[in-house]
């Protein structure tokens, strides 16, 4: 057989080990070791999600649904009914848009254990265009009863998110990106059940960010402390449930607050602190930075992160516009 | 609690299968009589495959309803669950005056069943189309795990409109699940006509034949047929679909000449007249 010979070349195997922050594949092939309860199930994916790790080292706990997503979650609510924890993968359109349905009434009413891993969120597609992105998901997964919400931000928190929720009740939607996220923890974070995590103290403003939005919070806050502008950064990695004590904090203390979020501006996480500072009678500072309300250009992800402002740059425009406008 | 495991294929007299039918169907039109509305039609053809699940086929354990060894039954047409809670409260897996709270304020029993209030409900189901799946994901779970229950799903002939059952059908075959049998209530109506003119499904057998499952063709309200052919599909070497052709509103002669029984109610003359018929029925 002809092995490729220009260093250039690529598919969908050799490309796997450059998309670190995938880690999902090799942390539940590590989880599955304690717990015989774990099987992991995807629809014709698993190179895109990496879960071949697990069907490597647990080929009777893998099952390939083919590309039929609706049958493969409610193939896992009857597997979990039958006491088994599925690991349902597949990207983010699809568990969440194609499968809202099956999701709500065969695993979030009846309070199936099952676990969705719904992977290439937002605009990481890039230029599939939008039959592949997702940036309604989090509006759609918040709004179903029983269903946990958490969104990761790098591969380091993808696994923390996979270890932290493991026993919790009911099913939980894991938002993840397309595994080339910049690195934000070091090690991996434990999570505790809805708190946002505190990544930066800072005085004069906070942002509340998830997903890609954390790195790019971060690398704002380091751009405006050059002018001295001090800059709290809370990773929300629980979208539901939120934290609420962090949000009022934040408020209370910093006075202004900005949502970060790849993400449609109807329902996702800036709708969720917009209902908690309002509800509370907050008249602080607040604007979210979101996706516009419509269907992303086509484009490589980076080039699209860097249009709609989901960069260091982009966050510093929007907090410099909160904050002196 | 004392353990009262009812085991599979248990004995039963033709005739009394036969009188439990009709039973089931009384209890219908008592239970449509508190709700006011519902679905007397889609149990009534239903209700001999009903009476032989729960009175001679199925391995159940009223005094455990989540007992890991017990055949599982999924309702995919969840609307002909008031015919399914009679036979759960009177085979104990609840008690008896739950069924007087049917679609009260806060009842454990709606008009489709719920898995965690209805006890021997082994999954919620309403929505068309979803329990094939389920029923392939416990299938599956016994046989990762090598235990021997059997996973019923009983479907409506208008459910196979649905895409996901085939989906469900496809893996079915694919994953060799030989532990998993389907029951298609063929009634021929849905809500606006008759299937065929709506959307036609047939030949309904070929069709899972073609999707590598083995299939019997029976006349639903013959309960002789019934009860072999639910032996018979306990033998098959892969999923196995049993295609019952059955009557909309069978038992109440009014009530089979209209698709439009599907959803309603009976005013008490007409009540009269239907109960006075099943009743002449049982006491023959």
């Amino acid at each position: 057989m002809n092995q490729p010979i220009d260093p250039a070349s690529w598919n969908i195997e050799t490309s796997m080990p450059k998309l670190d922050a995938l880690t999902m594949g090799d942390e539940l092939a590590a989880m599955g070791e304690t717990r015989p309860e774990i099987l992991v199930l995807t629809a014709d994916l698993m190179f895109s999600n990496a879960t071949n790790a697990f069907r490597d080292k647990f080929p009777d706990r893998f099952i390939n649904t083919g590309i039929a997503e609706q049958n493969m979650m409610s193939v896992a609510a009857g597997l979990a009914a039958a006491g088994f924890k599925p690991y349902v993968a597949t990207f983010a359109s699809f568990a969440s848009l194609l499968c809202a349905e099956q999701v709500r009434t065969d695993l979030a009413y009846t309070k199936m254990p099952v676990r969705i891993i719904a992977h290439h969120a937002g605009i990481s597609m890039g230029f599939y265009g939008t039959s592949h992105h997702a940036v309604e998901d989090i509006a759609l997964m918040r709004a179903i009863g029983n269903m946990t919400v958490v969104s990761p931000c790098d591969g380091a928190a993808v696994r923390g998110v996979l270890r932290s929720t493991v026993d919790v009740d009911g099913p939980v939607y894991i938002r993840v990106g397309r595994g080339a996220e910049k690195p934000v923890y070091d090690i991996v974070p434990s999570f505790d059940h809805g708190r946002f995590v505190r990544l930066r103290e800072g005085t004069d403003a906070t942002v509340i960010a998830t997903g890609v939005g954390v790195r790019a919070a971060l690398d704002a806050a380091d751009l405006l402390a050059r002018d001295g502008v001090s800059i709290r950064v809370l990773d929300a990695v629980y979208l539901k449930p939120l934290d609420r004590e962090a949000v009022l904090a934040a408020a209370r203390e910093t006075g202004a607050l900005l949502t970060v979020e790849e993400h449609n501006p109807h329902g996702g996480l800036g709708g969720a602190v917009a209902e908690v500072l309002a509800e509370a009678g907050l008249g602080v500072k607040f604007a979210r930075h979101a996706l516009p309300d419509g269907y992303a250009l086509v484009a490589p992800p980076t080039h699209l992160y860097r249009h709609y402002g989901l960069t260091g740059e982009g966050v510093q425009a929007a907090l410099m516009g909160l904050l002196f406008r | 609690m004392e353990n009262r495991v009812l085991p599979r294929n248990r004995p039963a007299e033709v005739r009394d299968l036969e009188r439990r039918a009709d039973w089931i169907r009384l209890q219908t039109i008592r239970l449509v009589e508190i709700a006011r509305s519902g679905h007397y039609s889609s149990v009534f053809s239903c209700a001999e495959m009903f009476a032989a699940l729960y009175y001679s086929t199925l391995r159940l354990n009223p005094s455990d309803p989540r007992w890991a060894d017990r055949d599982r039954f999924l309702l995919g047409k969840g609307h002909a669950a008031i015919g399914q809670y009679p036979c759960l409260a009177d085979l104990g897996f609840f008690p008896q005056d739950w069924l007087d709270s049917y679609t009260r304020l806060g009842s454990p029993l709606g008009d489709h069943p719920d898995m965690n209030k209805v006890p021997g409900c082994d999954f919620s189901s309403g929505s068309i189309g979803h329990n094939l799946s389920v029923g392939v994901g416990m299938a599956l779970a016994a046989q990762m795990r090598g235990q021997d229950y059997l996973t019923w799903v009983m479907l409506g002939d208008g459910e196979l409109n649905e895409g996901q059952v085939w989906e469900a059908a496809m893996s079915a075959s694919h994953y060799k699940l030989s532990n998993l049998i389907g029951i298609v209530d063929a009634n021929g109506m849905g809500l606006d006509g008759p299937i065929e003119e709506v959307m036609n499904i047939e030949p309904v057998a070929a069709k899972f034949e073609a999707f590598g499952w083995s299939t019997d063709e029976i006349d639903g309200h013959d309960m002789r047929a019934v009860q072999s052919a639910f032996l018979r599909a306990q033998s098959a070497d892969r999923p196995h679909m049993i295609i019952a052709r059955t009557r909309k509103g069978k038992g109440v002669r009014f009530m089979e000449e209209t698709p439009f029984w599907h959803l309603g109610y009976l005013g008490p003359a007409d009540k009269a007249i239907a109960v006075k018929e099943i009743e002449e029925r049982i006491a023959r």
